[in-house]
């Protein structure tokens, strides 16, 4: 099996989803010939077509509030916002119109709609290429929010976020992009199902809970925590996360939360 | 203060079909309405009329937390909706419920939003082709160009009507919406009720160009149109749905209009406008100039008009025990349809939680 960079596992997410729903769009700044500045949607406006696959105005709000309007006419857009800093004129209508249709047509009207955006630095971006919004859209009643952290899990990820009946915010680490995974690129969208978290080691004496990019972090240092600051206070919180391992899975990381909110520092 | 609204006389602009002052009836046949159509129009004004007055009764008497009164725009409302087919889409923006009641929208179901205790109205949207109740100004702009999008891509003979106002034109999500309508020739009618006012904001403090030439720039028609005369309306809204259907051309409608009552019952008008200025255009009354014409014309007689009076009072008498009785919507429904399928584990807990706090027994049952 061979190696595949995030940007590929995405591309072919985008590919796959278009291919097999026909009422799947692809739209954003730059995203038909170009393929994107980051290429996650190369080749595919050549292959599906440039009204599956289009090209809009530079306007975020745009981009954002048309899609509310296809999906009310029964399409699946996959919006692009083309930077995490540049997704701001977006907010006023994911915030007011992509999240609360759903609840406000009582059900009757729902928002099929995926906003990609390429987040968070460690990349060599200048200012705006580089924030961490999650937090404002996390924090937003009726959007799903999602990022995934190896290539393999990006796949599987958008192609659920895809098939999600509700709107999801797909964060993606640009950190990431081009790090590579070997694994097998298919399936409905069923491979990592929207809301589990993913183990990817473990192990006896603390957990860390993270995502996106930060994953890679605690791993590259030899010993984590440092030696010296195990029995510090800014640690205190290692005794929970033993106790979180017995019941890690389901729901993720919210019984350790709970135990630790009850017990005084 | 003085008074800078205008409703020129000028011949050349705006589009005028009912007779004005000197100014004589246009040519009414260019609408191909029927007898019957036309005594429609009137009909609707007058229950709009008596919806609306009822609906800002209700709230002075604490039924409805809010309302915005549209008195003034029933011409702007019904001639412009009445153009279009039953699969055509409306988005209105908040002060649409003239355009509800063409739309056969029920007024209990519309005004849940105004008492405060649905988002949106209870109303199916999809069902009568009209949108929710949009109040970010000028945000149902977008998503009326997506939907005309959506349709085009469908290859449907759909048409999109979006409402705003006057100081919705100077919100980035209207320039946004007639450009990208503009760049894939979305089947759009964007149409401004210019009521010259956008709360205490005068038109000439909102922008320098005339609304309607603003299109030009955009790359497709714009039409001004005396928004008190439901003729001009409908043949304006008539004229650009159906080059929107065959063209894929957008068109933007200015329509010259007044808001005779304050922004929302929240507002003293009287603060930012002359009484003087009021009455100079409750003289233009839309219901007026239009029974006049109709009386004229020979075409109503007083026996109708009384008709559709007592229809009007039943129509609000209907909306006005139809609020009452709506009580507040059960607590669960707080939980509801925030996302597809199964509660998510957290959200079925603060449903729970909300539920035990909201029964008798207080949240220590």
């Amino acid at each position: 099996m061979p190696e595949i960079t995030m940007v590929k596992a995405l591309n072919e997410a985008l590919r796959h989803s278009l291919a097999d729903d026909p009422r799947s769009l692809v739209l954003g700044e730059d995203v038909g010939k170009l393929g994107g500045v980051f290429r996650v949607t190369d080749g595919l406006q050549s292959e599906f077509g440039d009204e599956r696959v289009f090209d809009t105005p530079l306007a975020e709000a745009a981009i954002a509030g048309v899609s509310v309007g296809l999906c009310m006419a029964g399409w699946h857009p996959v919006a692009e916002m083309q930077f995490d800093g540049f997704s701001y004129p977006a907010l006023d209508q994911v915030i007011s119109h992509v999240a609360k249709y759903r609840y406000r047509s009582r059900g009757r009207q729902p928002m099929p709609l995926v906003i990609r955006i390429p987040f968070a630095g460690g990349y060599g971006g200048a200012e705006h290429h580089n924030d961490s919004p999650e937090s404002y859209y996390a924090h937003t009643a009726g959007l799903k929010v999602v990022t995934p952290s190896t290539p393999v899990d990006a796949y599987h990820l958008l192609r659920a976020s895809i098939a999600d009946p509700d709107p999801v915010i797909f964060f993606e680490p640009k950190s990431r992009y081009w790090s590579k995974e070997e694994g097998a690129l298919d399936g409905d969208g069923q491979g990592l199902p929207i809301g589990k978290a993913r183990v990817l080691r473990e192990g006896r004496d603390c957990t860390v809970i993270t995502y996106g990019a930060m994953w890679r972090s605690p791993w590259r240092l030899p010993t984590w925590p440092p030696r010296s600051e195990r029995r510090s206070r800014s640690w205190t919180f290692v005794p929970w996360c033993r106790w979180t391992w017995r019941r890690w899975r389901d729901p993720f990381a919210r019984p350790a939360m709970r135990w630790w909110s009850t017990r005084p520092p | 203060m003085t008074d800078t609204t205008t409703l020129s006389a000028d011949p050349n602009q705006p589009l005028r079909l009912l007779p004005l002052g000197e100014q004589p009836a246009g040519d009414v046949s260019a609408t191909g309405l029927s007898d019957d159509d036309l005594r429609s129009l009137y009909r609707l004004m007058a229950l709009i009329r008596r919806a609306d007055l009822e609906a800002t009764a209700l709230q002075r008497q604490g039924e409805l937390a809010v309302y915005p009164p549209l008195i003034g725009q029933e011409a702007a409302q019904v001639g412009s909706a009445f153009a279009l087919t039953e699969q055509d889409w409306i988005f209105p923006s908040y002060r649409e419920l003239g355009a509800a009641v063409v739309r056969g929208v029920d007024l209990g179901e519309y005004l849940h939003f105004y008492r405060a205790t649905w988002h949106g109205g209870t109303y199916d949207a999809n069902a009568h082709r009209f949108g929710h109740v949009s109040v970010p100004v000028g945000s149902q702009v977008l998503h009326a160009v997506g939907y005309a999008l959506g349709s085009k891509l469908d290859r449907l003979p759909v048409v999109t009507l979006v409402y705003f106002g006057d100081g919705a034109t100077s919100e980035g999500d209207f320039h946004e919406g007639c450009n990208f309508a503009a760049v894939f020739g979305a089947p759009v009618v964007f149409f401004c009720q210019n009521n010259q006012w956008a709360i205490s904001v005068p038109l000439a403090a909102q922008t320098v160009a005339p609304i309607w030439k603003k299109a030009e720039a955009y790359g497709f028609p714009g039409v001004q149109v005396d928004g008190n005369d439901v003729l001009a309306v409908y043949l304006a809204t008539k004229e650009a749905s159906d080059r929107a259907r065959e063209h894929g051309a957008p068109t933007l409608i200015e329509a010259m209009t007044y808001r005779i009552g304050p922004h929302s019952t929240a507002d003293d008008a009287t603060k930012y406008r002359t009484e003087e200025e009021v009455e100079r255009w409750r003289a233009l009354d839309p219901l007026d100039r239009y029974r006049s014409w109709l009386s004229a014309t020979d075409r109503a007689d007083q026996g109708l008009f009384e008709a559709i009076d007592e229809e009007a009072k039943e129509f609000a008498a209907k909306l006005r025990r139809d609020v009452v009785a709506s009580g507040p919507r059960p607590v669960e429904e707080l939980f509801e349809w925030v996302f597809a399928g199964d509660l998510p584990p957290h959200l079925a807990r603060q449903r729970d939680e909300a539920l035990r706090f909201a029964s008798e027994d207080g949240p220590n049952a």
